[in-house]
């Protein structure tokens, strides 16, 4: 995973700015496509099959890493790098930290999984039926020119985001703020619970 | 190439997300696993950016990605106060509202 990010970061650091031919040929943006691929839902598989709940964890960050490698092959580089600092960097560390706190069972444990197995399989196979009838019927025939490369550096990204996008910028910071008092008044907990409410 | 493989991609890690949900009994196990989803929705938005050659879809995948961070708040603190009240975060013990 770390040498598919690392070429893809000299890919991308090639592409930012500029949109000429990339630094990465058309086939190489392939292959490193399926290597990234197959790391990332292999790695995803692992999240939902260990049996060790910090492992879990730790295959997120695989998955986590291996998706921003692939935003970054598909020239999307702030949204890459934010995928990095967000859920690298905070949500993953807050899951660790909810484990924590919610003495999760270290080491292998065999109450992981529910016991209707058979219907959430049954579920997922059908969905996947489903999906890939309908990807593969909507754009059979549409083609991605890899030579051609498009800008996804942070000041286009950013001008489309405060010239196009910027109410539901705001819009969004105020749900931010609402998350944060909410997630404070509900973990403050009982103490004052004996007294007028929470 | 065809940019149906990277929503081949995406269909197949949103479906092991959902497998997850089913599957999973710890409720932060299930978390990780709707960020999965969430995950492969934003690798079909920045396709669809792609392939359009415009930014909105990387702008929808930016939102989806702050919008998760606020859920993944929320969701952790009443998971927590769950654990606080009930001593155990697995889904199935929490049943209070189960006909």
């Amino acid at each position: 995973m770390t040498a598919g990010l690392a070429a893809a970061t000299v890919a991308a650091a090639d592409l930012s700015g500029r949109g000429g031919p990339g630094f990465l040929s058309p086939t190489g943006a392939e292959v490193a496509f399926v290597l990234i691929g197959l790391v990332v839902l292999g790695s995803a598989l692992l999240v939902v099959t260990t049996s060790q709940i910090v492992h879990a964890a730790l295959w997120l960050v695989v998955t986590l890493g291996g998706l921003a490698a692939e935003y970054l092959l598909l020239t999307a580089e702030f949204i890459a790098w934010v995928q990095v600092l967000i859920y690298i960097g905070a949500v993953v560390v807050l899951l660790l930290f909810g484990l924590m706190l919610t003495r999760a069972p270290i080491g292998r444990s065999t109450e992981l999984d529910s016991l209707k197995r058979w219907p959430a399989v049954l579920v997922a196979v059908g969905a996947t039926a489903t999906l890939l009838t309908v990807v593969v019927d909507a754009f059979h025939s549409a083609y991605l020119d890899l030579g051609k490369t498009d800008d996804g550096s942070a000041r286009v990204t950013g001008e489309s985001l405060f010239r196009v996008w910027v109410l539901p910028f705001e819009v969004l910071s105020v749900l931010l703020l609402a998350a944060l008092i909410g997630a404070i008044v509900l973990s403050r907990g009982r103490a004052d619970a004996d007294g007028k409410g929470r | 190439m065809n940019p149906a493989n990277y929503l081949y991609l995406a269909a197949l890690l949103f479906t092991v997300g959902a497998a997850g949900v089913l599957l999973r009994r710890n409720a932060i196990v299930v978390f990780m696993c709707v960020e999965l989803m969430l995950n492969a929705t934003n690798l079909a938005f920045v396709t669809f950016a792609r392939m359009h050659g415009n930014y909105d879809g990387q702008v929808i995948a930016f939102f989806t990605m702050v919008v998760a961070a606020a859920e993944v708040v929320v969701g952790l603190s009443i998971i927590i106060a769950i654990f606080r009240s009930r001593r155990t975060a697995s889904v199935d013990d929490a049943n209070l509202m189960k006909w």
